[in-house]
């Protein structure tokens, strides 16, 4: 097992170190920072000194090391166009992102396999049939309309909810919250379901196959042939296997709630590291665009491997490392 | 004569298709007495397991029972509630499936599926139950079974598998056991252990046996009396001994003549002409006249007389016995 680790350990760590290359190769590669930085009125004498200053003149793989080591410090360079640390930028913006996700995420997690096993278990039942009917408007709508037609319907036309903004927030620490002003509540509601929709219905029917296919093996059959209840044999015996291949994508889902939350971020105008990455998209913020980028393949890597970790718990045939198996 | 443990009488079991209802198992009646190994043989398809999953009341779908009835040491079993027909299962009704390697849940340990089955059915401790359960597992010869207890089913051969299969079966003390191809997934030489030891508990607790497979060996070996079917219909039943060496019914003999163990001494190994007719396209008159090289516009127009339960019978309008003496 802890071989296993490692490996996964080191795999993750060569995943993150190509990703360092694409950012890093995005300063190269989106035109020359010197003719940015430098106005029209320049000699080749600015040029040569500025570059030598910023250590452009050294090598790429040079440069590359330099970028990786301020990188694991946290030092991700200087943003354009605020003229402030990307790292300062990022950490203030994160809180009210990775509210939003983990409010969206826990939705998410929560009605999908709800009304995943749900539907599985009353396949052929009516509010099965709706349910599924309704999900499939959660997969083919884009996040965007369904965030408009939820401001159409509930800010515009009902005035119940804020359209956008993060209303209050207290700051705790250095952690700005908004759980705990009733405004700030109220304006987590719609940027969540937009951004919890689409993976919850994901969840939902990848729930509902996957325990439609275990409910169907020999096992659960022997389970019910033994006369257990309806109930240990749909929680107990076939809840348990169909786990398995769903930890995967309920955490890879995860993932990509904060990766997806850029759309969701800028149709509510959330203030949140998606609509900074939006914000830094449009005016070319070169360092801010490569900290994004490496803070969410940290963020997918690290969750990939806690889910391959999961296996472990919940499969003991994985654990079993040759003794005994086939 | 005691008192039967099963008893099954004129069952149908019918399958609804979009186009038609289908018998599956039809006007199908047999005993099986305390302490007694029954034999079900025949082809796939032929509705040997559709029978004992009737008798369990585990029949999905597709599948009912249409008429007929089921006796369980003298009480009918075939129209009790879901409810009570699970309590049933397990208690007075062990079942033993086919495959061994899939019959276990994979991911909770052998202990624990066969405490939760004893709790089920007997008011026994944690404790208790657990004690009860290794020793379970050292009646069906499991070695270190106090250690065992704790492992997974991938850490078993098939062959322990099963046996904790059976162990799983027996916990409590069934009056009959529905043995379903119970040694076909295995290995040839472990089929003959498996065999022995359902045999050797039986015989110790006076359970019951049904035994369904398609392997004349096997039925040699074990059955105090065999039952034969073909198209969802009995075809003969009777006494081993009488069925294996003087077969009555033209499609026993056939399958006598095509089973190696069986057809030595005879210069080649016979085989019966043609295949089951699908139950969508029954002839009219015996099932088996298609393929019988002695059916007469009799047997084409007319079923052969009705099987009444007894000592022995062939459902043939000229059962072998009376045609060879003539």
């Amino acid at each position: 097992m802890l071989a296993y680790i490692i490996r996964r350990v080191f795999q993750s760590v060569i995943v993150l170190l190509v990703v360092g290359l694409v950012a890093f190769a995005m300063f190269r590669f989106v035109g020359d920072p010197i003719e940015n930085m430098l106005g029209q009125e320049r000699t080749q004498e600015d040029v040569e000194r500025l570059r030598s200053k910023l250590g452009l003149d050294q090598p790429f793989v040079f440069q590359y090391w330099k970028f990786l080591k301020a990188a694991v410090q946290g030092d991700f360079g200087v943003s354009y166009r605020q003229g402030r640390p990307v790292a300062e930028i990022l950490i203030e913006r994160a809180p009210s992102t990775l509210e939003l996700a983990a409010v969206s995420g826990t939705l998410a997690m929560l009605f999908g396999l709800g009304l995943g096993v749900y539907t599985a278990i009353k396949r052929n039942g009516w509010v099965s049939n709706l349910i599924m009917t309704t999900s499939l408007i959660g997969v083919s709508l884009p996040t965007f309309l369904i965030g408009i037609l939820l401001i159409y319907v509930f800010s515009v036309e009902l005035g119940w909810l804020p359209s956008y903004g993060r209303g209050e927030t207290v700051t705790v620490g250095s952690w700005s919250t908004g759980f705990l002003t009733s405004s700030g509540l109220k304006a987590l509601i719609l940027p969540s379901i937009t951004l919890g929709l689409y993976q919850m219905t994901l969840i939902m029917r990848l729930v509902r196959s996957e325990m439609m296919e275990v409910l169907r093996t020999d096992y659960v059959r022997f389970a019910r042939a033994r006369g257990l209840r309806e109930s240990a044999v749909n929680f107990k015996h076939a809840l348990v296997n169909t786990m398995v291949p769903v930890t995967t994508v309920i955490g890879l889902q995860l993932g990509s709630i904060i990766a997806f939350a850029i759309i969701t971020e800028t149709v509510f105008q959330w203030p949140g590291v998606g609509l900074l990455f939006i914000n830094a998209v449009q005016f070319v913020d070169i360092p801010v665009m490569a900290a994004y980028l490496m803070l969410i393949s940290v963020l997918f890597v690290g969750i990939n491997l806690v889910v391959d970790l999961l296996y472990f718990i919940i499969d003991p045939r994985l654990r079993a490392n040759g003794v005994g198996a086939h | 004569m005691t008192e039967p443990i099963l008893s099954i009488r004129n069952l149908v079991v019918e399958i609804k298709t979009r186009h038609a209802i289908l018998k599956a198992v039809d006007c199908v009646s047999y005993d099986i007495a305390p302490g007694e190994i029954l034999g079900v043989v025949g082809e796939s398809g032929a509705g040997k397991s559709m029978a004992g999953n009737a008798v369990i009341g585990l029949l999905s779908k597709p599948f009912s029972v249409a008429d007929g009835e089921i006796w369980l040491k003298g009480r009918r079993i075939d129209n009790l509630s879901r409810e009570k027909m699970r309590r049933l299962r397990g208690k007075e009704i062990g079942v033993v499936f086919q495959d061994p390697l899939t019959s276990l849940n994979p991911l909770i340990r052998i202990g624990d599926q066969l405490v939760e089955t004893i709790m089920e059915h007997l008011k026994l401790s944690k404790k208790e139950a657990e004690r009860r359960a290794i020793s379970a597992l050292e009646e069906v010869g499991i070695p270190a079974a106090a250690k065992r207890v704790n492992s997974y089913p991938h850490e078993f051969s098939g062959g322990m598998r099963q046996r904790v299969v059976i162990a799983l079966a027996l916990c409590a003390e069934p009056s009959l056991i529905i043995a379903d191809e119970p040694t076909t997934a295995l290995d040839v030489s472990v089929q003959a252990q498996i065999i022995a030891l359902l045999k050797r508990l039986c015989r110790e607790r006076g359970t019951a046996v049904m035994l369904i497979t398609h392997d004349m060996g096997v039925v040699a070996e074990t059955a105090n009396r065999v039952a034969v079917m073909y198209a969802g219909r009995l075809a003969e039943i009777g006494p081993v001994r009488d069925v294996l060496t003087n077969p009555k019914h033209p499609y026993t003999d056939g399958l006598m003549g095509s089973t190696p163990a069986a057809a030595i001494g005879l210069e080649k190994l016979r085989q019966i002409p043609g295949s089951m007719p699908r139950l969508a396209r029954l002839p009219k008159g015996c099932a088996f006249s298609p393929r019988c090289n002695r059916a007469t516009d009799k047997c084409v127009q007319d079923p052969p007389p009705d099987l009444t339960a007894g000592e022995g019978y062939a459902a043939c309008w000229y059962s072998l016995k009376t045609e060879c003496t003539g």
